[in-house]
């Protein structure tokens, strides 16, 4: 810790000083020192847009987006990676889904699957192995459903894995679709996002109407992907107040669930970034209504268990999960005095996801500490200042190549008692739709540095030096060889689960042992440390 | 050894103004290799007889890493050595690939070798330069000198100019130089002073001028270049004319591509005069 951190605008000049003018007056516009202006107002922040060339980045492919992230955690569709054999690899198991195999034990999340394309199929065309391959997978395993993932080559060679897909549905008789998700499209991830969102809807969503298990508190979770067994805690707490849930899109989910999301009476957007798609046009199609909730830290998962229960307007529903809170919170409150006595006034750094930046801020304010920076990878610009910027936000070419799918109103599975319950809770002040975004619950004068770069990072520590930086695996060994602990918050190195209420008290334990670990004193090189000149020459520093 | 590429719009005669210049420089006692990069694999049917039995790019997908350059390299006439990389079929694949992996296998194989006691080695590129895989023969010093077929037609000097920027693009890093243009004649108006102006704009010269004659047909229909057929044809003695040409050429430089408003002033200036 440092005595006297420079504020927030001088950190910011010293950030983009090094950069050519060009560059500097971009990332400037990248940057800002937050300010809360009446009504939640905060200023405005470029994002979503192409990083520039040169820079170290650390934002992923959409490829990464869209197989990796939304399709990664379902457990039984045979995802086959359409590409060179890297691709395939690089993206297996990464994240640390986690999933209950079920009865039927069927989980192909342990297999990585792929063409395996050469220099021969780049030549001659690769849609002949790929039908070869969804045919072998077919034959050993019978999955539902198999889907192919489109890899860059793929989209310079021009092969259509739509009609191929279309092909194999044909003559295997299960489900059978494709995602053009070529890592080169978009600015980032999130274009794979998107992508993913349009075909799971258009493909799977409304598949299976039969309406399963209660028949009342019926809800979807979407943007929960069940790292380190999130989804498990969720899970469990949602069966203790009594909601049904349908599907969650789409940590321990199967596709049995996406077939049958249309049938939930609520929808719960948790990442907003990565699927408020699949959201809005569910309620396009079908009727239900979306809310925001968030089971990162304690008392946000009491406050979105308590809103969901609210929406159903059922006073024993209600009542129980209010006790169940309740009775949560009290356990949760003993361990987090005890952590946050000892991390009291620590600060911290996240640079992570399309929400997780946000939602751990929530955490780090249970522990006491201080929420320096923030920023997203792969956020659009209403994840960092709120939905209601949606009509001032520039569509640009990138989103354009983009689909932007059609929904209408499907006349028979339209559920207008829904949309009537929506009217009148608004009404009643509850709120539907919305997302406050990251900013107007951070600091004023606190840093907001969308897609922060690697150069960026280690200026930033050199200047502000937090107790704990938190970003992902490209960053962290470079952030703890500057001395700093680097929580990864994509896969949580190796803990979790650190959603809802035991989540939350992994986490204050985890990060208590990083921010008060003696060993990030020690990381000096002997000619670093001050003290090396009047000592005696040893091979190693003592510890002490 | 002396590797050249022919380029040109696409039906403009490159196939086969290049198989009757190798044959005349055969003749010459010079010993030539014919490098088709056309996913068609027509670029030596006329040194060959007829279509080559199988692509560089075949017998790399049929015997895997099994191949051999006699596999792929087929004797022609008086002794030129013929090989098609081939590519994919129309709308799929990557024919541009294509051609890197068989010219980069063909090096591997030494085809280019010492042994080989080449004289010179001709590249015959489809069409414009479309992608990077059809701009592979002029990259990282593969072909050295460039010949531009063309006519008086308009899309084919905006074709040749097209190509100019493509040999300015890689003249530096790898040394390519144009070595000028061929004039293959559509018998359009002023033809010859169209195309001697053109060039003179691209800093380059019109090495020679092919005036258009039936025999060339004749010849192709018979499988057979104008010299295998009848080596006493004028048009046999047109394509010597340009094969002696090109082997005392001289002037090799980096073009200056124009403007498209200078081409259509040039086309304005002879193309129209009666």
């Amino acid at each position: 810790m440092i005595e006297q951190r420079p504020d927030a605008a001088t950190a910011k000049q010293e950030l983009v000083g090094k950069y050519p003018s060009k560059l500097a007056k971009k990332r400037g516009q990248q940057m800002v020192a937050n300010k809360i202006e009446d009504g939640g107002v905060v200023p405005e922040v470029l994002a979503n847009s192409r990083t520039a060339p040169g820079i170290i980045t650390q934002r992923g492919c959409t490829y990464a987006g869209c197989k990796g992230v939304i399709l990664g955690p379902t457990r039984d569709i045979v995802n086959i990676t359409h590409g060179p054999i890297g691709c395939g690899f690089y993206s297996w198991l990464t994240r640390r889904n986690m999933t209950d195999p079920g009865p039927d034990g069927e989980n192909y999340m342990l297999y990585s699957f792929s063409s395996d394309l050469h220099e021969n199929e780049i030549v001659f065309g690769g849609e002949k192995k790929l039908e070869a391959a969804v045919r072998e997978a077919y034959e050993l395993f019978h999955p539902k459903a198999i889907s192919v993932f489109s890899t860059c080559p793929v989209g310079l060679i021009g092969d259509d894995v739509h009609a191929v897909a279309r092909k194999m549905k044909e003559e295997l008789g299960i489900n059978v679709f494709g995602f053009s998700c070529e890592g080169y499209k978009g600015v980032s991830q999130s274009a794979g996002h998107h992508i993913a969102n349009n075909q799971v809807f258009k493909h799977i969503v409304g598949l299976d109407d039969q309406v399963r298990g209660q028949k009342k508190f019926r809800v979807n979770l979407l943007g929960e992907y069940n790292i380190g067994g999130d989804a498990f805690e969720i899970e469990e707490l949602f069966k203790r107040c009594g909601f049904e849930l349908v599907a969650t899109f789409s940590g321990n989910s199967t596709y049995g669930q996406f077939a049958n999301a249309q049938t939930a009476d609520l929808n719960m957007v948790m990442c907003h970034r990565s699927i408020n798609y699949v959201a809005e046009m569910m309620e396009k199609k079908y009727g239900i209504p979306w809310i925001k909730v968030n089971f990162v830290s304690a008392n946000a998962t009491a406050k979105s268990l308590i809103k969901m229960a609210e929406y159903f307007e059922d006073a024993e529903l209600l009542a129980r999960t209010k006790a169940i809170c309740e009775e949560e919170l009290a356990k949760v409150e003993v361990m987090r005095k005890k952590y946050a006595a000892r991390t009291h006034g620590k600060s911290v750094v996240l640079f992570v996801g399309g929400s997780r930046a946000h939602h751990y801020q929530e955490l780090f304010k249970e522990l006491e500490m201080k929420v320096l920076a923030a920023g997203y990878e792969f956020a659009h610009r209403d994840d960092y200042e709120g939905r209601k910027v949606l009509p001032t936000i520039k569509v640009d070419a990138d989103s354009r190549n983009i689909e932007e799918l059609h929904v209408e109103k499907d006349e028979a599975l339209y559920r207008a008692y829904l949309s009537e319950r929506k009217e009148r809770l608004e009404s009643e002040g509850y709120t539907f739709s919305d997302y406050a975004g990251m900013m107007p619950e951070m600091d004023t004068d606190s840093l907001v540095i969308d897609d922060i770069s690697s150069y960026e990072t280690e200026k930033l520590i050199e200047l502000w030096k937090p107790d704990v930086f938190c970003a992902g695996i490209k960053e962290k060994y470079v952030i703890q060889k500057m001395g700093i602990p680097c929580k990864q918050l994509h896969n949580y190195d190796v803990g979790g689960p650190y959603n809802a209420f035991r989540g939350a008290v992994n986490f204050y334990r985890d990060i208590d042992r990083m921010a008060n670990s003696p060993v990030w004193k020690l990381t000096l090189a002997s000619w670093q440390e001050e003290s090396v000149e009047s000592a005696s020459p040893v091979l190693e520093p003592a510890l002490a | 050894m002396r590797k050249i590429a022919i380029y040109g719009k696409g039906g403009i005669g490159k196939s086969t103004t290049t198989q009757n210049t190798v044959a005349a420089l055969a003749e010459m006692g010079k010993k030539v290799m014919v490098v088709g990069c056309d996913p068609k694999a027509d670029s030596t049917r006329l040194l060959l007889g007829g279509l080559a039995q199988k692509t560089v790019l075949d017998t790399l997908r049929e015997e895997g890493e099994d191949v051999e350059l006699d596999d792929v390299l087929k004797p022609g006439y008086k002794n030129t050595l013929c090989t098609e990389s081939g590519g994919p079929e129309p709308g799929v694949g990557c024919a541009g690939r294509g051609i890197i992996t068989s010219i980069n296998l063909l090096e591997q194989l030494g085809a280019y070798a010492e042994t080989q006691q080449l004289d010179y080695t001709f590249y015959d590129v489809l069409g414009d330069v479309v992608c990077g895989g059809f701009a592979m023969p002029i990259r990282e010093g593969k072909a050295q000198e460039i010949y531009i077929v063309c006519s008086g037609e308009m899309m084919a000097m905006y074709a040749a100019n097209n190509i100019c920027k493509g040999i300015v693009k890689f003249a530096e890093a790898g040394g390519v130089r144009l070595g000028g243009l061929i004039c293959n004649s559509r018998k359009t108006d002023r033809e010859d002073e169209l195309i001697m102006e053109l060039a003179r704009k691209l800093g380059t010269q019109m090495i020679h001028f092919v005036p258009r004659h039936n025999d060339v047909q004749r010849a192709e229909i018979n499988k057979k270049t104008v010299i295998e057929w009848n080596p006493q044809a004028e048009q046999a003695d047109e394509y010597r004319k340009l094969a002696r040409k090109i082997d005392e050429n001289k002037m090799f430089v980096i073009p200056t591509p124009i403007a498209i408003e200078e081409l259509e002033a040039l086309l304005m200036e002879f193309g129209l005069a009666a």
